[in-house]
């Protein structure tokens, strides 16, 4: 009796804490999302009228946010995936002892602020900062193009504060690879690149879905680097959501599209995952 | 895979192969031929070069000098992608991710031959497991996954099959049984195997040939019963089996034989089985070649008389004793329990004697202990 009660009582602090504070806020919002405003109301009141139709209406006026935010998130993880993938393949096969200060100086960055961070970006990328006199002096891009306030430095904040999130797992399943099956690979008359593809990449599988779930996933859904690093034009719906919580004061619209993104988000999660094929693997 | 290198058979060549990490050579001018569809084997204790030797024939590392060659066909640099060498790893390797069909055609595959079906069903059933084709690695045994290894190797047909430590993880009777049945397997083929192993007992069983190494050069090389009756070093002779090795010098001759002084004892030796090079020898006896008698027992051959019998243990097939000598030096001797002779008690004074023809010999400078402090069950992960 006692070796069946342990368990269950050491997973009543973590099933509190989510219930207290996860579950009861997302019913919470489930309610608020169908709510109208009250007629002859001031600001910010609303009654409970279960209009469903809040969603349709709030997807509408926000399909292009909609759209840029997943489009953004892709990006990023698609650069990021392009990044981290030889950097934790280097640290993983070729770090030796070096290899613990290397991942060290992967999650170097966490100790200052992702705020800090994001605004140092707007320097980097700005007029005085080393991109943009570089570029133009290489007539990579023209001498009245900026770099700040685009979907550029949008997506370039979302890769470098997502990229750590993609080179741990990466690394943790790379460094799980037994180097004698790469020399198998060679062994048995498959040149690099084909040893990359139908062993190295495959055995690595559970790092580049979980590394690319840990970057869409909040990248998706972020508006800190859009608010930024961005302008009006490279609105996500993160910005999108914040601007009609907390200044317009609409929450239903506001709990709407927190709503339609999560279900979307879980959607193309869902569906990635099987194609990956993950459980397939060891 | 057309080209000149992949297609190369014959005689696997190695000459004046060195292999140096910094100031470490881990192979020192080594030179060796191993003849097309013989079963090699490499022994030596950790760390003696052995494995470094493979993975160069593999193409895993590459000499610092010395060519290897395979037939006509130099291959000293040639990937090992487009050699004609297949390996069994120890721990064996296999793609966790891949199924055991998969696994086993992973090599025909690379090779663009689309019709695997037969040659890996082959395979399956030389190793005995062809129901176990679309199972993953980590659900098989130890054994099991050591088989599929080898039909993951042999399906490509190579010229030469490299096997290290193959045997390694198994434990003692599935490694008896394997022993077995890998050298089967390689009449079978007829493909050249050469292997790898810090067990000598496992080496004996299955080499046409053993070369014993140590330090990075060969010590000797020759059949399993030429380096056993015949050891030229003392490392072969203690790495091999055991021995006794006991100073002395030559003395004078006597036809084909030659004559010995052992600490004042007079004993013969074979002109053929000395390697010594001046008068000045180690000489050698195998334990079980030494016979104990009591004093009033008469014998003949050599003896060496005044030995006090110090410890015994009986091992079921046979006794060993440990026997004090005059000159200080305990001599060991397997007795086989066969011949009704009641055994011998702790304290005993005997004789110890034995054939001529059994007698080899050291140079007098050689260390006697040399290759006794290796124990070959430990250190299996060797690199």
């Amino acid at each position: 009796m006692r070796k069946l009660s342990t368990p269950y009582l050491l997973l009543i602090p973590g099933m509190g804490f989510l219930f207290t504070f996860f579950l009861l806020p997302l019913l919470n919002l489930a309610q608020t999302s169908t709510q109208t405003p009250v007629g002859g109301g001031d600001t910010g009141e609303y009654e409970q009228s279960w209009r469903f139709a809040n969603y349709l209406d709030a997807f509408l006026e926000n399909k292009e946010q909609f759209g840029r935010s997943f489009l953004y998130a892709l990006l990023a993880t698609v650069l990021a995936l392009a990044i981290a993938y030889p950097l934790a393949y280097t640290i993983a096969f070729k770090g030796g002892r070096f290899k613990n200060v290397l991942l060290v100086l992967v999650i170097a960055p966490f100790f200052t602020s992702f705020l800090l961070r994001t605004i140092a970006w707007k320097q980097i990328l700005g007029e005085e900062g080393p991109v943009v006199p570089t570029l133009r002096s290489l007539h990579i891009i023209s001498e009245s193009t900026t770099l700040t306030s685009s979907a550029f430095a949008v997506v370039m904040g979302l890769t470098y504060n997502f990229l750590p999130f993609m080179t741990l797992p990466l690394y943790a399943s790379i460094d799980r690879i037994d180097p004698r099956t790469l020399e198998a690979s060679g062994d048995l008359y498959a040149n690099g690149f084909t040893t990359f593809r139908r062993v190295t990449l495959p055995l690595s599988m559970p790092g580049v879905v979980a590394g690319t779930l840990l970057t869409f996933i909040p990248a998706a859904g972020d508006y800190v680097n859009a608010a930024i690093l961005g302008s009006p034009q490279t609105k996500m719906l993160g910005n999108v959501i914040e601007s009609r919580y907390f200044k317009i004061v609409d929450y239903p619209t506001a709990a709407a599209l927190s709503f339609t993104l999560m279900a979307a988000i879980l959607i193309l999660v869902t569906v990635y995952v099987r194609k990956a094929g993950t459980e397939e693997l060891v | 895979m057309s080209d000149v290198a992949s297609s190369a058979r014959g005689d696997l060549k190695l000459s004046h192969i060195t292999k140096s990490y910094g100031d470490f050579t881990a192979v020192n001018d080594l030179s060796l031929t191993i003849p097309e569809g013989s079963f090699f084997a490499l022994l030596g204790p950790s760390g003696c070069g052995k494995t470094t030797t493979l993975r160069m024939i593999a193409g895993l590392e590459e000499p610092t000098q010395g060519t290897i060659s395979l037939g006509a066909t130099e291959i000293t640099h040639t990937k090992p992608y487009q050699r004609p060498i297949n390996t069994v790893f120890q721990n064996y390797a296999l793609f966790p991710h891949l199924t055991i069909f998969e696994n086993i055609a992973f090599g025909l595959r690379r090779r663009g031959i689309k019709d695997v079906n037969d040659a890996v069903n082959k395979a399956l059933e030389l190793v005995e497991l062809p129901h176990l084709a679309q199972r993953k690695p980590t659900q098989l045994s130890g054994g099991q996954q050591q088989r599929i290894a080898l039909a993951r190797a042999i399906v490509n047909r190579p010229a030469l099959l490299l096997l290290d430590e193959p045997l390694g993880a198994l434990d003692l009777k599935l490694r008896r049984q394997m022993q077995i049945e890998l050298k089967w397997i390689q009449k079978e083929v007829g493909i050249t195997f050469v292997h790898v192993t810090h067990d000598q007992e496992e080496a004996m069983t299955m080499a046409d040939t053993i070369a014993v190494m140590n330090e990075g050069e060969i010590e000797q090389m020759g059949s399993p019963a030429s380096l056993y009756d015949n050891p030229k070093t003392a490392f072969v002779a203690n790495f091999l089996g055991q021995s006794n090795l006991i100073k002395g010098s030559i003395t004078g001759s006597d036809g084909a034989n030659q004559i010995v002084d052992l600490f004042g004892q007079k004993i013969s030796l074979q002109k053929d089985r000395s390697h010594a090079v001046d008068n000045s020898i180690l000489a050698g006896i195998r334990p079980e070649k030494f016979r104990i008698s009591r004093l009033e027992t008469s014998t003949s051959g050599n003896i060496l008389t005044g030995g006090k019998i110090e410890d015994v243990s009986y091992i079921g097939v046979s006794t060993q004793y440990q026997v004090l000598m005059p000159w200080g030096q305990e001599l060991m001797v397997f007795e086989q329990n066969d011949d009704g002779v009641a055994p011998f008690s702790v304290g005993e004074s005997v004789n110890i004697s034995w054939e001529p023809i059994f007698t080899f010999a050291l140079r007098g400078d050689d260390d006697a202990e040399a290759g006794t402090e290796v124990n070959p069950e430990e250190d299996l992960d060797e690199e």
